[in-house]
């Protein structure tokens, strides 16, 4: 059991198979062996996203499964209400993060995450859903508490505002932080030097 | 000359019964000096017996075994800039201090290290006592308002308004030990030695509630037996809340959020409150001792032993010998573990002057240990030695109380006094007159 | 850093002076003897009853899920380490559980056990650090001594294992780096045989005792509802309880083979919170005696490539660390550095609790409350 993987023979070994054909270059393409195809996201047939896709067709993107975990990606204009059916119909009650991803070259750039568990149900999922840089993301805090710092964090890191948030600060950066550092655009060595001056009196030493 | 002295020294009552001036201030500057040696020597204490009792060893480098460190704190705080608050009021910031030391020592007018190592005796001396005490919740609501700044003004505060709830209970119990004074187990009623007071009257001078103890050959924390015991138990809780010691010491606690009173003071002003507060659990202990633990009493006083007769050195009972060699012999052993620890100490160079220090300390006591045994001063010496071993007994009990207990939450702490102790010391107090009468 | 007090905690308190109520604002400030780190939280006080509670956190951010993005998967191990930097071994557990999932593959068995058993060692080193600050900040000093000394020895433990006591950086993606050294099985099980008395012993200090218990009885009551909506886990979600461990709702590195408890409280209180982090204790004990005896034998490194290129694709998995459910969120673009990394510290989330935990009751229960929630800053703040 510890060392099956699923769905495949075993686990990606290039290295111990490469030395036996060194030369074999651009025509032997089996010389570099067949990468064992590597785990896919797979279509998850369960009854709760049967339940969304039936309540909310096509705005549920796609639900699908990837080494054992469940994520449904659903647009943007729904996803307030796929997080309230949730909690309130599949006891979903326990809100475990929520985060963004930033992927700039993309139209949608910013990539929600929920992640959700279920006491009742011992069970873990994601709801992704995709939004532009600019618009706000819906904020789930009459639904979880929990998620009151998180969304904070959220709008500190990447500059999602979020609607309906009582009180939306940044919580972890300084209040006069110019900048959003979790974006990609952010450069690892940047600081926000105005505010290093004025508060810290020295040259940011970046 | 020598006439003189010991003309004074076999007189049988204190130098303020007396009269004598000259005694009386002899004797008042070897009280202050002595207060501050014990000071001096608690600080050491408590630093080593917390520190032992946290797995740890306190203060090793300054002197052998840290025996030099209350001087270096001493010089520390003396030599400390001293630090006055923008807005404070200087005259009342200067004052402070100086009104809670000098309360805590004018207690000591009346504790009576032995029959005649007093510097008086007032037939009033406890309540002079508890009323001089109470004086030094002035001080410190003098040294709040005079910091002028919020957290030390709430901490003053706070910490008057704790002193003054456990002085209730404390009173009570005092009075229900002063009751026994004057009843008997036996329905004999008694005399103060010198009174002309009718029988089956109390006193409340601190040499008579020990000459009562005397007289009626029990202890009062044996006396009507539980409830000598439970006022004492009474008074041994207010007394450590009085001091604002652990565990009722929240208004001067580090870890809270208000600081105490004395958080403006830096040096030897400092070390004033500091001398004050241990001068203070001196003399509340001192109460506690006189009314309760017998006073300069030994152990079974009353019993003698057979007669052992030495020549030019003991002629009475066996056990008054052994008792009045015991001091003797606690030096000696003292003595002996500085040699122990000497012997143990690495031979290393850099050890040599702690190892030589130790060495001569150890001398020290001995020296010491050898004069108690000289008959003139160890007749004298008695007293004081129960005395002071009882009052060590209590400061223990003060540094073990640190170590172990959490501390009370301010109106947990005032539930206690109010709710608690002031009951249960109000119902010794009456249970006591009644079994007394009845007796 | 001039913020202003929120009014998000009293919405209608704004237009009232200083001087109108009763009402003072206190601060205890980045520096404190009691806060576990840099926190600020700024109280709103009516005489000494705790009306509200603001935390400002961010002392110690050092936008740690900023540098994972520019390390590749294995040189950003250590970082993880310096988040809860009292019990580093878990964090290193769930980062590489994390990215062993994301590569489809599972550390052998023997490197699972004696995974376990360093994090069990790891749990009773975080929890007796806990139980030393907590006791002193509500004025037992001794305590604290007796626990980091007994902790000493589980330092020294994780010293010969992987040479270093704090920050270990134990465990490696696909297993253990390590072999257990030479008489590591005897030292651990003579380590359990000296540390159950000793946890006697602490409880002997404080359980009983009449003053730890009426700081702790009542003060900072918290009911697993809120709990649950809040997203407090670990200990506190216990006490309340919630009987949830992640060790055995979804078990991971073979935790499913031991056998052990989850203790629960009943009052979601302070003195609950002792009572089931002292049972916690006992537990890993347990554990631990279990691993030891049954450890086998075999690889402890699976076979991984040495240039860790994961799948384009995303994982969360999260562990039971002993302050809470500790998840990592791993997002693969094909590369060798991890596109984003975001870290879900238990502490954060269990300190946005303190609010509600704290309001209502007075001013020095709130030390008490800091120190029961068991809050690392670096976690809070990475």
């Amino acid at each position: 059991m510890p060392e099956e993987i699923k769905g495949n023979s075993s686990a990606p070994q290039p290295p111990a198979e490469k030395p036996a054909t060194p030369a074999a270059a651009a025509p032997a393409k089996p010389a570099a062996p067949a990468k064992p195809a590597g785990p896919v996201p797979e279509p998850w047939n369960a009854a709760l996203p049967n339940a969304l896709k039936s309540r909310f067709g096509s705005a549920i993107l796609e639900a699908n499964t990837y080494i054992d975990q469940n994520y449904v990606t659903v647009d943007g204009q729904v996803v307030r209400d796929v997080l309230q059916i949730l909690r309130d119909e599949q006891q979903f009650d326990y809100c475990v993060d929520l985060t963004a991803v930033h992927y700039p070259k993309k139209d949608l750039q910013f990539e929600m995450v929920w992640i959700l568990y279920s006491f009742a149900r011992n069970e873990r999922m994601r709801v992704k859903t995709r939004i532009k840089d600019g618009d706000p993301a819906p904020s789930v805090v009459s639904l979880w508490p929990a998620a009151n710092w998180l969304e904070r964090e959220c709008y500190d890191m990447f500059g999602i505002a979020f609607e309906g948030h009582p009180d939306l600060r940044r919580i972890l950066l300084p209040d006069g932080w110019e900048g959003f550092p979790l974006r990609k655009d952010y450069d690892i060595l940047r600081q926000d030097k105005a505010w290093v001056q004025a508060n810290l009196g020295i040259e940011s030493g970046q | 000359m020598l006439q003189y002295l010991q003309g004074y020294l076999s007189q049988p009552v204190t130098p303020g019964e007396a009269g004598n001036y000259l005694w009386a201030t002899v004797y008042i500057v070897i009280v202050i000096t002595g207060i501050s040696l014990v000071v001096l020597a608690m600080n050491w204490g408590e630093r080593k017996a917390l520190a032992h009792m946290q797995v740890r060893l306190g203060p090793m480098r300054v002197g052998p075994h840290g025996l030099l460190q209350p001087f270096a704190d001493a010089i520390k705080l003396m030599t400390k800039e001293d630090i006055i608050p923008d807005g404070a009021d200087k005259l009342v910031f200067w004052l402070a201090p100086v009104v809670i030391v000098i309360t805590a020592w004018t207690t000591f007018l009346v504790v009576p290290f032995g029959r005649t190592h007093a510097i008086t005796d007032m037939n009033i001396g406890v309540l002079f006592m508890l009323g001089v005490s109470s004086l030094s919740v002035l001080g410190i609501v003098m040294a709040g308002w005079a910091s002028n700044s919020s957290y030390p003004l709430m901490g003053s505060l706070r910490s008057s308004a704790q002193m003054i709830s456990y002085e209730v209970a404390m009173g009570l119990a005092v009075v229900s030990a002063i009751l026994m004074t004057g009843l008997s187990d036996s329905g004999i009623y008694l005399h103060h030695a010198g009174s002309t007071a009718a029988s089956g009257v109390g006193t409340l001078s601190m040499i008579g509630i020990v000459e009562a103890q005397a007289q009626q050959g029990t202890w009062f924390i044996f006396k009507f037996f539980p409830f000598g015991l439970i006022a004492f138990m009474i008074f041994a809780i207010a007394m450590v809340a009085e001091t604002n010691r652990a565990p009722f010491d929240l208004p001067e606690a580090e870890s809270e959020l208000v600081a105490g009173f004395h958080t403006e003071y830096s040096g030897f002003r400092w070390s004033l409150f500091m001398l004050a507060e241990y001068s203070g659990m001196l003399a509340v202990s001192s109460i506690a001792v006189t009314l309760w633990l017998g006073g300069w009493l030994r152990p079974f006083a009353t019993w003698h032993g057979p007669q052992i007769v030495i020549p030019h050195y003991w002629q009475g009972g066996a056990l008054d010998l052994a008792s009045s060699l015991l001091p003797a012999l606690i030096f000696f052993l003292l003595a002996l573990v500085c040699l122990a620890g000497v012997i143990r100490m690495p031979r290393i160079p850099i050890f040599r002057f702690q190892t030589i220090g130790l060495a001569v300390f150890g001398l020290l006591l001995g020296f010491i240990g050898l004069v108690l045994l000289a008959p003139p001063v160890r007749d004298r010496i008695q007293d004081i030695f129960w005395f002071t071993m009882k009052i060590a007994f209590f400061m223990y009990m003060y540094i073990w109380y640190r170590a172990t207990f959490p501390r009370y939450r301010f109106d947990q702490l005032m539930r206690v006094g109010w709710k608690v102790l002031l009951p249960v010391a109000l119902g010794v107090l009456i249970v006591t007159a009644v079994v007394g009468v009845l007796r | 850093m001039t913020e202003p007090i929120s009014t998000s905690s009293n919405p209608a308190g704004n237009d009232r002076t200083f001087l109108d109520s009763n009402e003072l604002i206190l601060n205890m400030g980045p520096q404190h003897p009691s806060t576990h780190g840099v926190l600020r939280v700024i109280l709103k006080l009516d005489g000494e009853k705790v009306r509200g509670t603001e935390c400002v956190i961010g002392y110690l951010h050092r936008g740690v899920e900023k540098i994972a993005e520019n390390r590749t998967y294995a040189m950003f191990n250590p970082y993880v380490d310096r988040m809860d930097y009292v019990a580093s071994v878990s964090n290193g557990l769930g980062y590489c559980l994390a990215i062993e999932k994301l590569l489809n593959t599972e550390a052998p068995l023997r490197a699972q056990y004696i995974r376990v058993i360093m994090t069990e060692l790891n749990r009773l080193a975080s929890h007796m650090v806990w139980l030393g600050t907590h006791a002193l900040d509500i004025g037992a000093m001794t305590p604290l001594f007796y626990t980091f000394r007994d902790r000493e020895e589980i330092l020294k433990i994780f010293e010969k294992y992987c040479g270093a006591r704090l920050t270990t950086h134990a465990f490696r993606i696909g297993g253990c780096i390590y072999e257990a050294y030479e008489g590591m099985e005897q030292e651990i099980l003579d380590y359990c045989t000296f540390l159950e008395p000793k946890i006697d012993e602490y409880e002997q200090l404080l359980t009983t005792n009449r003053i730890w218990v009426e700081r702790t009885r009542g003060v900072g009551f918290i009911s697993g509802e809120d709990c649950i909506a809040l997203g407090v886990t670990g200990p506190v979600l216990r006490a309340s309880g919630v009987k949830w461990d992640l060790r055995k709702a979804q078990p991971y590195s073979s935790y499913e083979k031991f056998d052990f408890e989850i203790p629960i409280g009943v009052n979601g209180d302070t003195y609950d919170r002792y009572l089931v982090r002292m049972a916690e204790m006992r537990q890993s004990v347990r554990i631990i005696r279990q691993a030891v005896a049954g450890l086998p034998a075999g690889p402890i490194m699976a076979k991984i490539p040495k240039v860790l290129k994961p799948p384009v694709g995303e994982v969360y998995v999260s562990i039971e660390a002993p302050k809470g459910e500790l998840g990592y969120f791993v997002v693969s673009d094909g590369s060798t550095q991890p596109y984003r990394i975001r870290v879900r510290p238990p502490s954060f989330v269990n300190l946005q609790a303190l609010d509600k935990m704290v309001r209502g009751q007075l001013v020095a229960d709130v030390v008490a409350v800091i120190g029961t929630l068991d809050i690392v800053l670096g976690e809070v703040d990475r």
